[in-house]
């Protein structure tokens, strides 16, 4: 077994053999889940390879199309951005709700979807903005959905070596925002009991023309979930689109009883959360007219 | 296990250490550097007694490891005052005696600093919800942030003297 290291690679090569090189490699990102993880667990022997010296897991671009957020790029670095807020308020949202100040510096946005947590705040508003995650490994690079990176509670499709270098999302259409809602106990810091994301796009009559609505803390993975975004699609976001969307939500969550509320609670409150953020993404769509 | 050396910037003075690969940020400041002043509440990120400024963001320092200040930054309680002039959050902590135990005052002390170099007019709300990562359970709050919005106060308008 080797001694713990500490490595801080500076190209995303090195990073790829660092961590391929080693079984018990991690890659440290802002730390916030894998130093509590390594302080609570076993302790055991371990390489964490930072990989926030790396250029281009760093940092924020955007140009016409696209918006690049570099996977080890911290929340509130995101939510401080002029020029996100604006397009993706929903993200915005969800990175201001992360933990607390101190771990919204510190926290990534890579680092929050590979954690593979399923109440994860960032991941659902990602995944309602159809972004993808841009992966490289030692054979190869890919680009899949958000939705598809977790596939369990802790764990993901990235493979020994693979490392998530950047998310990708496309510029919104004209008349489209995004909105996010949880449901905690508290009016702070705590981890979802259940959480909504949703994306509209109206047309020029004000009925929605597309829809993306994904939910948090209700499924092994954050969930997209068609069903809901089908009932909002060819309405104006009136009473019974909101209830049918809110409807099938519900009846795509498939929760587990916690400590944090039961699989009943979790079914219900999803629902409500999916309509609420359906309401806001819809007003917000109507003020970009 | 494998020993590093590392040469940073402390509280603006360069600084060195020698730490193992796992040590924190907050271990190596009280343990190596001898700054006590930086508290270890829960050690999992969830108390705010460690924050420090690192390259000056708000982090907590237990889960920062020491080796990653290595060429960067890093301003601890200890950095806050200029020489004997206290810095304005504490002067106004010590006035509105807005501590009793003490042991998150350091960490309030940097995170409403962070919160003031931020943003130096921020209403109640946003000083409740910047500080709601610091946890006190002697003040009951209301005393530190009396004190917060009092220092933000005091620093606007020596700010308009200095303009002026």
């Amino acid at each position: 077994m080797q001694p713990t290291r500490y490595e801080a690679p500076e190209t995303l090569g090195d990073a790829i053999r660092l961590l391929q090189a080693d079984p018990d490699a991690r890659a440290l990102a802002g730390g916030t889940d894998l130093l509590v993880q390594y302080r609570t667990r076993a302790r055991r022997p371990v390489s964490f390879i930072d990989l926030k010296r790396i250029p281009e897991l760093v940092g924020i671009a955007i140009d016409q199309q696209e918006l690049r957020l570099g996977a080890a790029t911290a929340a509130a670095i995101i939510y401080e951005d002029p020029e996100v807020k604006p397009l993706w308020p929903g993200l915005v949202e969800a990175a201001h709700l992360l933990g607390s100040t101190q771990i919204q510096g510190r926290g990534t946005i890579g680092g929050n979807l590979c954690n593979g947590s399923p109440a994860a705040d960032t991941t659902c508003p990602l995944i309602v903005n159809r972004a993808r995650a841009f992966i490289v490994g030692p054979e190869d690079e890919r680009i899949i959905n958000v939705e598809n990176v977790s596939v369990s509670p802790g764990r993901t499709v990235l493979g020994r070596g693979d490392v998530l270098v950047a998310l990708l999302v496309p510029v919104p259409e004209p008349r489209t925002a995004d909105a996010y809602l949880r449901l905690i106990p508290r009016t702070e810091m705590d981890i979802a009991v259940a959480g909504a994301a949703v994306s509209v796009t109206l047309d020029e009559h004000g009925v929605c023309a597309a829809a993306r609505v994904a939910i948090a803390a209700v499924a092994p993975t954050a969930l997209l979930v068609p069903e809901a975004a089908q009932a909002l699609i060819g309405s104006r976001l009136d009473e019974e689109a909101l209830r049918r969307a809110g409807a099938a939500a519900s009846a795509a969550a498939r929760p587990i009883d916690d400590k944090r509320g039961t699989a009943v609670y979790r079914t219900t409150v999803v629902g409500v959360l999916t309509r609420r953020a359906a309401l806001i993404a819809g007003a917000r769509a109507t003020s970009l007219e | 296990m494998t020993t590093l050396h590392v040469q940073t910037t402390i509280n603006r003075e360069p600084a060195e250490f020698l730490c193992e690969p796992v040590e924190t940020l907050l271990d190596a400041l009280r343990d190596r550097l001898n700054l006590t002043g930086t508290k270890e509440g829960c050690a999992t990120g969830d108390c705010g007694a460690c924050s420090v400024l690192f390259n000056g963001r708000l982090v907590p320092s237990c889960l920062v490891l020491a080796a990653e200040v290595h060429g960067q930054e890093v301003l601890t309680v200890e950095g806050a005052a200029h020489g004997d002039t206290l810095h304005p959050v504490q002067q106004k902590l010590l006035e509105h005696a807005a501590l009793q135990c003490g042991i998150c005052t350091p960490g309030f002390v940097v995170a409403a600093k962070a919160l003031l170099d931020h943003n130096p007019n921020p209403t109640e709300e946003e000083a409740r919800y910047w500080l709601a990562g610091n946890l006190c359970r002697c003040t009951g709050y209301d005393k530190i942030i009396r004190a917060v919005l009092d220092a933000a106060e005091s620093m606007r308008s020596d700010t308009r003297e200095v303009t002026v």
